[in-house]
């Protein structure tokens, strides 16, 4: 069996990893566009911020590619021909089961900035490389998009510019993971630390600034499979992680579920076991996402729909909001103390009827407490 | 593989384990000295509510939902054991969100920590008193 995978990013690694949990022998190829050994994207603002290494934040050790027999191939995926991908040399390399993980790409309106020249993205090492020349004390920074890599890109360089400002046309920031409550306290929280918010308009285009920042949100790499297989907002994949076209699958930002690393990585594990003929679901993908500025954290997950319970300490600066329906737990948004957060996300993931757990003292405190002896057993069992 | 066990009915709720976990992770020859006025941060973590005990840690699960979530590659399963590599970990929490049984915690170095078995003879186990945890083989 040869599999071809394209994409070496977490989706890949997963499925890597999930063809191997079955075939020990197949040949596996890995089509990058970057030169870079696996690293994990999330990590770059930690990069600029010092708070790892190229070395450090590699996704899996030096000795991957070798220990799973993996060929590696940095080149440009540009056409599937029938059951061939057609490289950017004009080589042709043959598979018998394919993976699309090519993941996702900045958008990047049409929009001039006075001063500055260039806009730079922030969704790989090199983007952070890039910009990571430009930086200094004395330039002023914009930002454009106050969402997850928006926000992640100032904590990581504010200490080493003059100023930044983040604007964006929603009214909070955060507004895919907050709730209001939720983003005015890690706004002020931001602010503290000394970036300027512009939120709910658009930026003065004659103001000054020296680096200008574009995030303001990614776009699936579905151009391979344009013509081959089903595609809406991203490459539409069943629970097997399988495409529309026979023996292609695809997993990961490219597809359209939603993402967030830990369901990139399952659902690329996923298409790896099945592509080497074993059996495997991923149809437990909830919106999940942890992150933190300045020593913040932030854990929430699921859809922000039903009745609510709030406990919010302002002295603490602890922020907790449980939404719930219909005997089911939907969603949840901690900040500050997010011990236990994925007791939580249990509820959600596993659809556990609220009225067979203690729900108000899970609500208070989350732990296996909650849950019924016999139930406890089992899971600690 | 040997894992970490708990017998509820048994737990008396003394919380020693997680002394013995605390002190397991200092360098210490003597408990009382190593964890004198210090606040403990065990990684095996005793719940309790009327008159009701057990202690949780790391599960080892076969199918870790915290090690496919790791953003870094810092959580790994070694010959069956979770373990952590402190140095790749930049405290972003994944892992606390994805866990289950809500065995993962923050530490002070700004890592995450975890129950790693103690090489294989687990402190708590030893420093129970009533037998309430206990380090053995049974079936997955």
């Amino acid at each position: 069996m040869k599999y071809v995978i394209i994409g070496n990013s977490t989706a890949a690694v997963g499925a890597i990893e999930g063809i191997r949990q079955i075939d020990g022998k197949g040949e596996i190829i890995v089509i990058s566009s970057e030169p870079h050994h696996t690293y994990s994207r999330p990590l770059i603002s930690y990069l600029l911020l010092g708070k790892t290494t190229e070395e450090k934040m590699k996704y899996r050790g030096d000795d991957f590619y070798t220990k799973n027999n993996v060929k590696f191939i940095n080149a440009m995926a540009t056409e599937i021909k029938g059951k061939e991908v057609v490289l950017s040399g004009g080589e042709r390399i043959a598979f018998d089961k394919l993976l699309v993980a090519t993941g996702s790409s900045p958008v990047v309106p049409p929009f001039e900035v006075k001063g500055a020249k260039e806009k730079f993205t922030f969704a790989s090492l090199d983007d952070a490389k890039k910009l990571d020349k430009v930086l200094d004390k004395n330039k002023r920074v914009l930002i454009v998009g106050a969402g997850l890599i928006g926000l992640k890109c100032a904590e990581g360089i504010l200490k080493r510019v003059a100023h930044i400002t983040v604007v964006d046309l929603a009214p909070r920031i955060l507004s895919s993971i907050l709730d209001e409550g939720g983003a005015k306290l890690v706004q002020n929280h931001l602010e503290a630390q000394g970036i300027e918010f512009k939120l709910g308009t658009g930026f003065d285009k004659d103001a000054d600034f020296d680096i200008l920042v574009v995030a303001v949100g990614v776009r699936p790499n579905t151009d391979l499979l344009k013509d081959i297989a089903k595609i809406e907002r991203g490459i539409v994949v069943n629970v097997k992680s399988e495409t529309s076209a026979p023996d292609i699958y695809s997993a990961g930002d490219c597809t359209q579920s939603p993402q967030i690393l830990p369901n990139a990585y399952m659902q690329g594990e996923c298409a790896g076991v099945n592509m080497a003929g074993g059996e495997k679901v991923f149809d437990k993908s909830i919106p999940m996402n942890a992150i933190g500025f300045f020593g913040l954290h932030i854990i929430t997950a699921g859809s922000y729909v039903g009745d609510v319970y709030s406990d919010d300490d302002v002295q603490s600066g602890n922020y907790k909001r449980l939404f719930y329906s219909d005997n089911k737990l939907n969603g949840y948004i901690l900040i500050g103390n997010v011990d236990k957060a994925g007791i939580y996300t249990s509820l959600i993931r596993e659809q556990t009827a609220l009225d067979s757990i203690d729900f108000a003292l899970v609500c208070e405190k989350p732990g296996l407490m909650a849950f019924k002896r016999e139930v406890r057993k089992k899971k600690l069992g | 593989m040997k894992r970490v066990y708990v017998n509820e009915k048994w737990c008396l709720g003394c919380h020693l384990c997680e002394y013995y976990c605390s002190f397991a992770g200092t360098n210490e020859k003597d408990m009382a000295r190593a964890l004198k006025d210090i606040k403990i941060n065990p990684r095996i973590k005793i719940e309790e509510k009327d008159g009701i005990s057990f202690a949780v840690s790391c599960r080892h699960c076969h199918e870790p939902l915290c090690v496919k979530g790791c953003i870094t590659g810092a959580l790994s399963i070694k010959d069956g054991v979770i373990t952590i590599n402190k140095d790749k970990c930049v405290g972003c929490y994944t892992c606390i969100l994805c866990c289950p049984y809500g065995a993962i915690s923050s530490s002070e170095d700004g890592a995450v920590q975890k129950c790693e078995l103690c090489k294989g003879t687990p402190a708590c186990v030893k420093g129970c008193p009533n037998e309430a945890i206990v380090f053995e083989e049974r079936e997955a």
